[in-house]
């Protein structure tokens, strides 16, 4: 039976990402709930942010690859003023470096501002955003 | 033009007023600056053979050319990175001139980014980090909430904040400093308005636990506009020659200008201190050689990280030299005399290189004695500014 959606439901205010050619594959699996990143097709060396060619051994074969969604805070911030778009209170922004290696800007949930400490362990979960999209947000785990 | 190797000298420099509403155009603040600093050095517009801006500047070559009557230009170029251009615009005007390129290069910024737009508050259309607009990566951020220049640079700075235990308050005391330099200075926003260390506390959060109110430079109409020739003709003008001692640009791998989250330790300032690097040894000169310093001051962190990165303090250290009162006038190395981009204005760091000039000059209206050689840093790129013996 097709609904209709109900007009007074939510709709996400986050901003969806801009999508750029050289990242489109990282926010398309980012909508069907995955965390990826660029490997190199032949040295296998991950990179962030993502690009055509491989900085170590300029190999224009690159891989997509499944992430393990776990890091750790490297560091965190409140922006207060202005209020940034897409959120009903400030949201606390996060660096978080990933298992892989690289880093990621994101955002905590699930955790207060004043309880983030740096190297707090994290793992991945997904948010949408308007548009439709979904993008990667962290929520502390306990370290394992 | 027979081309020959020789050494480059700021001969003009020009300003209109600071504001908050210029009233007028970006192109008749663009005009109006530039006409001064070519007054300045008793040159005509027809004289202007190179022009030089930012990517971000809203002026363009051709529009101002035409307002001057500007003849024929040799060369014209823009430097991308927002603020970090600053320096670098000095950096080619001296690179032209040296190689015998250029006879006359001006280069201006004018901005209504108070009255028309608004630097510091969320940048979330994608025309803003196309190539050379941009910083590199700053889309990543949007989603986030991490939307304007104040949130930017916070989030690297907290981790620096954390490696060595600096807080918010010992950030402050650049801004009380500035403030301070600003109050004596009529042509500063700020004028007559000194701020106390308990005023910076008590101002409002922007980015916690980062940046205060009055840890941000202001957002101001204005333009600023310099003319850089050759040494030798310098000398036959109307000022005294600022001879450029050197200049050069750092931009490591992985960084990028206020984004900057992807190299190895965010907690340093590789490009300050590859720029520093390069300038010392193209100079032969020492940070102890400087007597003062105009330090690119967006947000006062970058303040911590420059003065570190170019060895007036080792790193993690800049919290003890500015506590200890060095950076003020009559310290030991009195930076920012104008009040900076925090208490004079901002002109994306072409009024502190200006003010550079009238210290090696002995024009500014906080002189320090005795100036020799003034650094001029926009982080990314720097130049000594000196005096002609």
């Amino acid at each position: 039976m097709k609904t209709t959606p109900d007009p007074a439901a939510a709709q996400p205010m986050r901003l969806a990402p801009i999508v750029t050619p050289d990242a489109k594959f990282f926010w398309d699996a980012a909508d069907r709930g995955e965390l990826v990143g660029q490997r190199c097709g032949a040295c296998q060396r991950f990179r962030f942010p993502p690009r055509p060619m491989c900085p170590h051994c300029h190999s224009l074969e690159r891989e997509v690859v499944p992430l393990s969604g776990r890091g750790r805070v490297y560091s965190w911030i409140r922006p207060v003023h202005p209020q940034p778009f897409g959120f009903a209170e400030p949201p606390i922004v996060a660096l978080i470096e990933l298992a892989e290696g690289f880093r990621i800007v994101s955002n905590l949930v699930g955790i207060a501002f004043e309880d983030v400490r740096a190297e707090l362990p994290v793992a991945v979960e997904f948010e949408a955003t308007q548009g439709g999209h979904r993008v990667p947000v962290f929520r502390p785990v306990s370290a394992s | 033009m027979t081309r020959r190797l020789r050494q480059a000298a700021v001969a003009g420099i020009g300003a209109t007023e600071f504001s908050k509403n210029s009233g007028r155009s970006e192109l008749q603040l663009a005009a109006e600056c530039s006409k001064a600093a070519l007054d300045d050095a008793g040159l005509h517009p027809a004289d202007v053979d190179g022009m030089i801006t930012f990517t971000l500047d809203g002026s363009d070559e051709i529009n101002l050319a035409r307002c001057l009557g500007v003849k024929d230009l040799a060369y014209t170029t823009r430097i991308p990175g927002g603020g970090a251009a600053a320096a670098a615009t000095l950096y080619q005007a001296m690179a032209v001139v040296e190689a015998g390129l250029c006879e006359v290069v001006l280069i201006w910024r004018a901005m209504n980014e108070r009255s028309q737009y608004r630097f510091g508050q969320p940048h979330t259309q994608a025309a803003g980090f196309q190539a050379g607009n941009g910083t590199g990566s700053l889309f990543w951020c949007m989603p986030f909430g991490a939307q304007t220049p104040a949130s930017w640079e916070a989030l690297a700075a907290q981790r620096y904040m954390q490696r060595y235990g600096v807080t918010n308050e010992d950030f402050g005391r650049v801004s009380v400093v500035q403030r301070r330099h600003a109050a004596t200075n009529p042509a500063a926003w700020f004028y007559r308005k000194p701020i106390t260390l308990e005023e910076h506390q008590s101002s409002k959060w922007i980015v916690a636990p980062v940046l205060r109110l009055l840890d941000c430079c202001q957002e101001s109409d204005g333009g600023v506009a310099l003319v850089v020739t050759s040494l030798s003709r310098a000398r036959d003008l109307k000022q005294p020659p600022v001879r450029i001692a050197g200049a050069c640009q750092s931009i490591p791998y992985n960084v990028e200008v206020i984004s900057n989250y992807y190299h190895a330790d965010l907690a340093t300032m590789p490009e300050a201190e590859g720029t520093a690097r390069r300038l010392w040894a193209q100079t032969g000169l020492k940070p102890a050689d400087m007597q003062c310093a105009m330090i690119y001051d967006a947000f006062t962190p970058q303040v911590f990280k420059q003065l570190e990165a170019f060895g007036f303090c080792g790193r993690g250290e800049a919290r003890e030299f500015v506590k200890d009162g060095h950076i003020a006038l009559g310290g030991r190395l009195p930076i920012n005399t104008n009040g900076g981009l925090i208490g004079e204005a901002y002109i994306h760091g072409m009024n502190n290189i200006a003010e550079g000039v009238r210290q090696v000059r002995g024009t500014s209206v906080n002189p320090v004695p005795d100036v020799e050689h003034v650094l001029v840093s926009s982080g990314m790129a720097a130049a000594v500014l000196a005096k002609d013996r």
